[in-house]
C-alpha cells in the first residue's frame, strides 16, 4: 500500500516533469492557431529554442540568459513563418514544415562548428540550468503521511518553468475569453474580414499572436535544454511538438482542456518508462512502442470523429487577402 | 495575382527562388566561418569527381525521385501528403517479407514482386489517411504526420521483436541472399565501384515518365487536377472526390515505398531500423522544388541526390561543416520554393510589365 | 463622361435647407487595369435616404468602400459635414459617424451578439465593463429603432435578417450618423426586407443619414429621397425620387432602352422529360431545405422556378443534378429514375441525359485554373478517348468549335479561364452544356454577373434549346428574366412549391405574394415569418469558398 502510493506519486510527479514541454508548446499553438494561423512548425521552434537556450547558457553561464536566447530563437522563427504566411500570403503548413527542418538542419549544424561535440552543447551546471525550487514547508511536511508526502514530491521541488506553465494555462484562459486582446485574437481566427471592416490590422493581430507563442514555445525549449536536462542534443525536442499539436487538437483548441490532455500524454510517456520490460498478468509483456504510439492513435481516432468532432477555427490556414 | 509570362513563370520563377534558397544557405556557412565557394566545389567533387560518388548519387537520386512524387501527385489532388516518410518504411515490411519468402530464388522473380507487395503494402498504409480525409473529413496534413509516428513506432516493435533473429544484436531482419537481391549497377558497369546505386534507379525513370502520362496524358489525370484545383467543380463534373482521394493517397504511398525497393531490396538486402533516414521528408522539398512535374521533380531529386552525396564529401573535407547543412539547405528550398514561392512573383510582374505601359492606362 | 457636379447640379429645391452629411468630389480608383471609379461626384443631404443604383460591377460597392476607409481612392476628396477628410481606414471612417452593413455580414459566427457588436469598438483591455456598457445601449437601440436582437444568442443561430439588424446595431453603437447599406435586401424574405425598411424609416426620422446601394429599382422609389445612377464606373446622374420613375432608371442604368420582353413563339410541349417526385432534400448541415416537391418539364417547355434566394432552388437544382443526396422522393430523366448513390451522381445524371448550368460558375462550374479547351469538356471528360488515355486533339477540336459558335472572345483555346470575362466564361459553360444535345437542360441563374451584350444572346440560346425540344428548368432569382423566359412559373418558398402561374397573365403583386409565402390562399407558414431554417451558414458556405475567387468580376 506504501509502496504503491510511492508508485503513484514517483508516476504523476515524472508525468508533471515530461508533461511540461507538452503545456507550453500546447499553448502556445493555440495562440497561433486562434489567429487563423496554423503551426506545423512547433517542433521546429521548440527544437530551436532548446539550442539556443543550451547555447547561450553554455556561453554565459546564466540559465536567464539562455531563457532570452531560447525564445529569441523561436520569435525569429516565428518571424519566417509570419513573413511567409501573413506578408507573402505563403501556405502555412508548407512554411511550418519547412521551419521544421530548419530547426533540425541549423542546430546540428551550427552546433558542430561552435562546440565541435557532434551537435551536442557542453554539459550545464550549477546556475547554467534552472534547478528544483523547495517550496516553503516542502521540507517540514515531508514526513507528515500522504498530504505532505504528495506536496513534497509532486508540487514542490519543481523548477521555475514548471510553475511558469502551469500559471500559463489559467492566464490564456483569461487572456483569451476576458480581455479585448483575446476577443480580437479569436475573432481573426474566425473572420479576420470582420477584423478589417471593424479597423484593426489583421496583419498586427496575427504578429502579436505569433510572438506570443514564440515566447511560450521558447521557454518550452528552453525547459528541455536547460531545465529538464543539462544540455541540447541532436532532434532533443523529438516529435514533441507534434505530440502539442495534437493535443492542442484534441483539446478543441481550449486551455484547459490543453492542459488536461498534455498531463495525459505526459502521464503515457511516464507510465511507458516505468512499465518497461514489465510482464504484466493476462497481457503479458506490453510494448513500450504500443505506449508510445498511442497519443498519435488516439488523435487519429479523434480526428476521424470517431469520439467527438474536433472543429478548427474557421481561417485557419487560410492566408488573409483584402477582396475586391 | 500579376500574370507573368508562361516561360517567366514556369522557369525563371522557381529558378530564382531556388538560388535564393542557395544563397542564404552559404550565407549561413558564411556566418560559420567556411568558404561556400569552396565547399560548393568539394560537394560537386563528392557528387560527380569519381566512379562510386556518381553512383552514390544516382542511389540517392532514386529515392528522392519516388518520396518527391509521392507528395507531388497527392498535391495534385489537393493532398498535402507529409507521410512518405511512414509510407517508405511500412513499404519496406512488404519488400522484406515477399524477400524472405522467396530467399534464394532469382532476383528476375523477385524484382517485380518486391515493387509490387511493397506498393502493396505502401499502398494500404497511405490509404488510411486518404479514407480517413475522404469519409470523415480529417485532413491529410495531420494524419499523415501522426501516420509517420505510428509506422516509427509500429515498425520499430516489428523489426525488434518479430523480424530480429536470434543472436543478432542490431535491430533488423534477417539478410536476403546476394542472388535475390535487386541488383547494383556496379556489376554491370565498372565506372561506379562500390557505390549501392543498383536498378531501382531505372524503375524511377520510369516512374516519372509514368506520372507525366497519367496527370495529363489521362482522364484520371485530368479528373485528379480538377479535384486538387477545385473540389465543387470535380464534384459537378461528376468524379467521386471520395474516390479520388483514396485512390491518389494509395499511389502515392506505392510510389513512396519505392525508396524501400532501392534500400532493402537493392542496398541493405535487409529491413534495418529507420532505414528511410529522412528520404521522405526530402521528397517534399523536391515536390515543391520541381513544382509537382515529373521533369522538375527528376532535376530536384538530381540536385538533392547532389547535395547529399556532395555533403557527405564535404564532412569529410571540411569538417567545419556537417552533413546537417543538407537538411538546412532542405529547408530554405521548401521555404522559398513552397511556402514562399510567390513572393517574388510581384516585383517579376513589375519588371516585365514594365516596357508595356499601354495596360495600365486610360 | 458627363459627370455630375454637386455643387451646381439638379439639388431638389425641397431639400435644399438640408446641409450636406458626405461629399464626394472627382474620386478615382483603379484595380490593376479596371478602372473601377471615374471621377466620381455625389452629395448626400443629412437626415435622407439616398439610394445608389446600377448593375453589376457599376463601382457602387468600391465606390462606398472607400468612403468607408477599406480602399483607399487614387484622387479626390471626400468631405464629411462639410470638412475634407483623408480616411484611412474602416477605424477612421467610424470616428467620423460612417458605418457600413456590407452585402456579405462581417460577423464572427461563433461570437454571441453582444461580442460582435463591441468588437473592435471595446472601450478597455478588459471585456467586462464594455460587454454591460454595451447591453444597456442594445437595449435601448432596440427599444429607439425597432431593433430587437437577444444579446446573448450566438450569430449562427440567427436568422438573415436578426443578423443583418446586428450589423446595424454595430454601426449604430459606434455612434455611426451615416449608415451605408450594401445590397441589404438580397439574402431577406421580403417580410424582413419591409421590417428593414421601417426600421431605416425610423433612423431617419432620428436624423440619420442613409446611403442605399441596391440594383432593385422598387426598393429606390419606395424608401430613398434622392438617387444616384452608376453606370460602367461613372456617375450618371442625381434625381429626386419624387421626380423619377423606374423606367427612367433603368434606362440610365443600362444606357439604353431595355427589352424586358425576349422575342419568342409559344411553346409546344410534348413528352415528360424530367419529372420529380416527392423530392425531399437537405443541405451540407442535414436541414431539410427542398421539402417534398413534385413537378414536371416537357420537352419543348421552359418552367421556371421563382423565389428569393434561399427558399431551396440550389438544393433543388443540384438534386436534379444529382450532386446531393436526398431524403426521399424520385427523379425521373427520359423516364429513368437516377440513381444517386456515391458522390458521382452527376456522371450518372450526364449520362442519363441531363446538362447542368450551375448557378454559380466559379465555384462549381469552371476549374479556373484550367485552360478554356479543358474547361469544354468538364464533366464530358470521359467521353474524350476509349482506353484510360485523355484524346486531347479530339477535346481542343470541340472546345474550338464551341468558342467560334458562341463567339467567346478571346477565342483562345489555352488561355487560363479565370483571364476571361464573366459573360465569357458563362459561355463556354452553356456552349459545353448545350452542344453535347442533352434532352433535359437545368439552368440556374443564367446571366448573373454576366454583361448586358452577353444576357441578350444567352437568353436567346435558351429559347433555341427550348424550340429543340429540349425540357428546360430554369431558376432564378431576377424575377423579370422567369418572367420573360419561362413558359410556366413555379414559385418556391420555404423548400415547398406554393404556386403555379402562367408568366403572360401573372400578376406582379400576385407572384410577389406567394414568393413570400403571404399570399392569403396559401399561405405556408405564418406570414412574414422566416423559414425555419434560415440559417446563415449555408450562406457562408457558399461565398466563402476559399478558391477560385480570383476571377470574380474582373473586367
Amino acid at each position: 500500500m506504501e509502496q504503491a502510493l510511492v508508485d503513484i506519486t514517483l508516476i504523476l510527479d515524472s508525468t508533471v516533469r515530461l508533461a511540461v514541454p507538452l503545456i507550453l508548446a500546447c499553448l502556445a499553438g493555440l495562440y497561433s492557431e486562434r489567429a487563423g494561423i496554423v503551426d506545423i512548425g512547433l517542433e521546429g521552434k521548440l527544437l530551436a529554442g532548446a539550442f539556443a537556450a543550451a547555447a547561450m547558457s553554455a556561453v554565459t553561464g546564466s540559465a536567464w540568459l539562455g531563457l532570452l536566447a531560447g525564445i529569441g530563437a523561436a520569435l525569429l522563427f516565428s518571424g519566417i513563418h509570419g513573413l511567409a504566411s501573413i506578408n507573402f500570403k505563403g501556405n502555412q503548413t508548407i512554411s511550418g514544415v519547412a521551419l521544421n527542418f530548419l530547426a533540425a538542419g541549423l542546430t546540428t549544424f551550427l552546433g558542430q562548428s561552435w562546440f565541435h561535440r557532434g551537435g551536442y552543447t557542453p554539459q550545464l551546471s550549477g546556475d547554467q540550468r534552472f534547478n528544483p525550487i523547495t517550496l516553503p514547508f516542502a521540507n517540514e511536511l515531508r514526513e507528515v503521511p500522504i498530504l505532505g508526502q504528495i506536496y513534497w514530491e509532486l508540487i514542490s521541488g519543481h523548477n521555475i518553468i514548471t510553475y511558469v506553465a502551469f500559471i500559463a494555462v489559467p492566464v490564456t484562459a483569461w487572456v483569451l475569453f476576458r480581455t479585448r486582446f483575446g476577443l480580437r485574437l479569436r475573432a481573426v481566427g474566425e473572420n479576420p474580414k470582420a477584423i478589417d471592416t471593424a479597423g484593426i490590422s489583421v496583419t498586427l493581430l496575427r504578429y502579436q499572436a505569433l510572438i506570443i507563442t514564440a515566447v511560450l514555445v521558447g521557454i518550452g525549449g528552453a525547459y528541455l535544454s536547460i531545465a529538464q536536462s543539462a544540455g541540447f542534443n541532436n532532434n532533443m525536442s523529438a516529435g514533441r511538438g507534434y505530440i502539442a499539436l495534437a493535443a492542442l487538437i484534441f483539446a478543441k483548441w481550449r486551455p484547459g482542456p490543453a492542459l488536461l490532455v498534455c498531463l495525459m500524454f505526459g502521464f503515457l510517456d511516464a507510465f511507458q518508462f516505468r512499465i518497461q520490460g514489465q510482464s504484466f498478468p493476462l497481457i503479458g509483456e506490453v510494448p513500450v512502442q504500443a505506449i508510445q504510439a498511442l497519443p498519435y492513435i488516439l488523435t487519429v481516432i479523434l480526428l476521424a470523429g470517431f469520439i467527438g468532432r474536433a472543429v478548427a477555427p474557421k481561417a485557419s490556414g487560410i492566408p488573409y487577402t483584402k477582396e475586391r | 495575382m500579376t500574370a507573368l509570362p508562361r516561360w517567366a513563370d514556369v522557369i525563371l520563377l522557381p529558378v530564382l527562388n531556388v538560388v535564393l534558397a542557395f544563397l542564404v544557405g552559404g550565407l549561413i556557412v558564411l556566418a560559420v566561418g567556411q568558404n561556400p565557394i569552396e565547399a560548393v566545389g568539394i560537394m560537386l567533387y563528392g557528387a560527380f569527381g569519381y566512379g562510386s560518388g556518381f553512383g552514390y548519387t544516382l542511389y540517392y537520386t532514386t529515392d528522392f525521385i519516388f518520396a518527391g512524387l509521392a507528395v507531388s501527385l497527392a498535391y495534385h489532388a489537393g493532398l498535402f501528403n507529409i507521410g512518405p516518410e511512414g509510407q517508405a518504411y511500412v513499404g519496406g515490411l512488404g519488400v522484406i517479407l515477399i524477400g524472405l519468402a522467396l530467399n534464394g530464388t532469382h532476383w528476375a522473380i523477385v524484382f517485380p514482386l518486391m515493387i509490387v507487395c511493397g506498393a502493396l503494402f505502401g499502398a494500404a498504409w497511405a490509404f488510411i489517411p486518404g479514407y480517413l480525409q475522404a469519409k470523415r473529413g480529417s485532413h491529410v496534413v495531420i494524419t499523415t504526420i501522426l501516420f509517420n509516428f505510428i509506422a516509427a513506432s509500429m515498425m520499430g516493435y516489428i523489426i525488434s521483436r518479430i523480424l530480429k533473429p536470434a543472436g543478432v544484436n542490431s535491430d533488423e531482419s534477417a539478410p536476403l541472399e546476394a542472388i535475390t537481391r535487386v541488383p547494383q549497377l556496379r556489376s554491370f558497369i565498372e565506372l561506379f565501384r562500390n557505390s549501392p546505386v543498383n536498378l531501382t534507379f531505372f524503375l524511377a525513370i520510369a516512374a516519372l515518365i509514368f506520372v507525366y502520362w497519367l496527370i495529363w496524358r489521362t482522364k484520371f489525370g485530368y479528373a485528379v487536377r480538377a479535384l486538387g484545383n477545385n473540389p465543387v467543380a470535380a464534384n459537378y463534373a461528376g468524379i467521386s472526390n471520395q474516390k479520388m482521394i483514396m485512390i491518389v493517397m494509395a499511389l502515392a504511398g506505392a510510389f513512396a515505398a519505392m525508396v524501400a525497393v532501392n534500400n532493402v531490396g537493392g542496398v541493405q538486402g535487409r529491413l534495418i531500423l529507420n532505414f528511410v533516414n529522412g528520404a521522405g521528408f526530402v521528397g517534399i522539398a523536391v515536390a515543391f522544388m520541381g513544382r509537382g512535374h515529373p521533369v522538375g521533380v527528376g532535376l530536384s531529386a538530381l540536385l538533392f541526390g547532389i547535395l547529399y552525396q556532395g555533403g557527405q564529401e564535404l564532412a569529410f573535407q571540411m569538417p567545419g561543416i556537417t552533413r546537417e547543412m543538407i537538411v538546412t539547405i532542405q529547408a530554405l528550398v521548401i521555404l522559398f520554393t513552397g511556402a514562399m514561392g510567390d513572393m517574388l512573383r510581384g516585383p517579376l510582374g513589375r519588371i516585365f510589365t514594365q516596357p508595356d505601359p499601354v495596360a495600365g492606362g486610360k | 463622361m458627363t459627370s455630375l457636379n454637386p455643387e451646381n447640379a439638379q439639388r431638389p429645391e425641397g431639400a435644399a435647407a438640408a446641409p450636406l452629411a458626405i461629399e464626394l468630389i472627382g474620386i478615382n480608383k483603379h484595380f490593376g487595369p479596371v478602372h473601377a471609379n471615374r471621377d466620381i461626384h455625389l452629395a448626400v443631404r443629412r437626415g435622407t435616404v439616398h439610394g445608389i443604383v446600377g448593375e453589376n460591377g457599376a463601382g457602387k460597392s468600391t465606390l462606398m468602400s472607400i468612403l468607408y476607409g477599406f480602399y483607399t481612392a487614387d484622387s479626390g476628396e471626400i468631405r464629411v459635414n462639410g470638412a475634407p477628410q483623408t480616411i484611412t481606414d474602416s477605424r477612421h471612417a467610424l470616428a467620423l459617424g460612417i458605418g457600413m452593413v456590407h452585402q456579405h455580414f462581417m460577423l464572427v459566427d461563433n461570437f454571441t451578439v453582444l461580442e460582435n457588436v463591441v468588437l473592435g469598438a471595446e472601450d478597455s483591455a478588459l471585456l467586462r465593463p464594455t460587454l454591460n456598457k454595451a447591453r444597456d445601449q442594445l437595449k435601448a437601440l432596440a427599444r429607439d429603432y425597432g431593433l430587437e436582437v437577444d444579446p446573448d444568442a450566438i450569430i449562427e443561430n440567427l436568422s438573415v435578417g436578426q443578423q443583418q439588424r446586428v450589423e446595424i446595431l454595430k454601426a449604430l453603437y459606434r455612434g455611426a450618423e451615416t449608415l451605408i447599406l450594401d445590397e441589404p435586401t438580397g439574402v431577406l424574405t421580403p417580410a424582413e426586407a419591409d421590417h428593414l425598411f421601417r426600421i431605416l424609416g425610423k433612423l431617419r426620422e432620428e436624423g440619420k443619414t442613409i446611403i442605399l446601394i441596391t440594383h432593385k429599382l422598387r426598393e429606390i422609389m419606395a424608401i430613398t429621397d434622392e438617387v444616384s445612377v452608376m453606370r460602367q464606373g461613372a456617375m450618371v446622374q442625381t434625381l429626386k425620387t419624387a421626380e423619377t420613375s423606374p423606367e427612367q432608371l433603368a434606362e440610365l442604368m443600362v444606357g439604353r432602352r431595355v427589352l424586358l420582353r425576349v422575342e419568342k413563339g409559344p411553346a409546344n410541349p410534348g413528352d415528360v422529360l424530367l419529372d420529380v417526385e416527392n423530392l425531399i432534400v437537405t443541405d451540407d448541415f442535414k436541414v431539410p431545405r427542398v421539402k417534398n416537391i413534385s413537378f414536371q418539364v416537357r420537352a419543348g417547355e421552359i418552367v421556371g422556378i421563382a423565389g428569393v434566394a434561399g427558399n431551396g432552388q440550389s438544393e433543388l437544382l443540384e438534386s436534379i443534378a444529382g450532386m446531393r443526396d436526398q431524403l426521399g422522393g424520385t427523379i425521373r430523366v427520359n423516364g429513368r429514375p437516377l440513381s444517386l448513390a456515391g458522390d458521382d451522381g452527376a456522371a450518372r445524371a450526364r449520362l442519363a441525359g441531363l446538362a447542368h448550368v450551375p448557378e454559380d460558375r466559379l465555384r462549381m462550374g469552371l476549374v479556373t485554373n484550367f485552360a478554356a479547351w479543358e474547361n469544354a469538356i468538364l464533366g464530358y471528360q470521359d467521353k474524350y478517348g476509349d482506353g484510360p488515355g485523355l484524346d486531347i486533339a479530339k477535346a481542343r477540336d470541340i472546345a474550338g468549335e464551341y468558342m467560334k459558335k458562341f463567339d467567346v472572345r478571346p477565342a483562345n483555346l489555352d488561355l487560363k479561364t479565370s483571364n476571361f470575362s464573366g459573360g465569357n466564361q458563362q459561355k463556354i459553360v452553356l456552349a459545353r452544356e448545350m452542344e453535347r444535345d442533352p434532352d433535359v437542360l437545368i439552368v440556374g441563374q443564367p446571366t448573373r454577373g454576366v454583361d448586358i451584350g452577353a444576357i441578350e444572346f444567352i437568353h436567346n440560346q435558351i429559347i433555341k434549346m427550348r424550340d429543340a425540344g429540349k425540357a428546360i428548368l430554369l431558376v432564378s432569382v431576377e424575377l423579370d428574366e422567369i418572367r420573360s423566359l419561362a413558359d410556366r412559373i413555379l414559385v418556391m418558398f420555404d423548400g415547398h412549391i406554393v404556386g403555379e402561374a402562367d408568366p403572360a397573365s401573372a400578376d406582379e403583386t400576385e407572384l410577389g405574394l406567394l414568393m413570400t409565402g403571404s399570399h392569403p390562399d396559401r399561405a405556408v407558414t405564418e406570414p412574414g415569418t422566416l423559414p425555419a431554417h434560415e440559417t446563415p451558414a449555408q450562406q457562408t458556405m457558399v461565398q466563402m469558398s476559399p478558391k477560385d475567387n480570383s476571377g470574380r468580376e474582373t473586367n
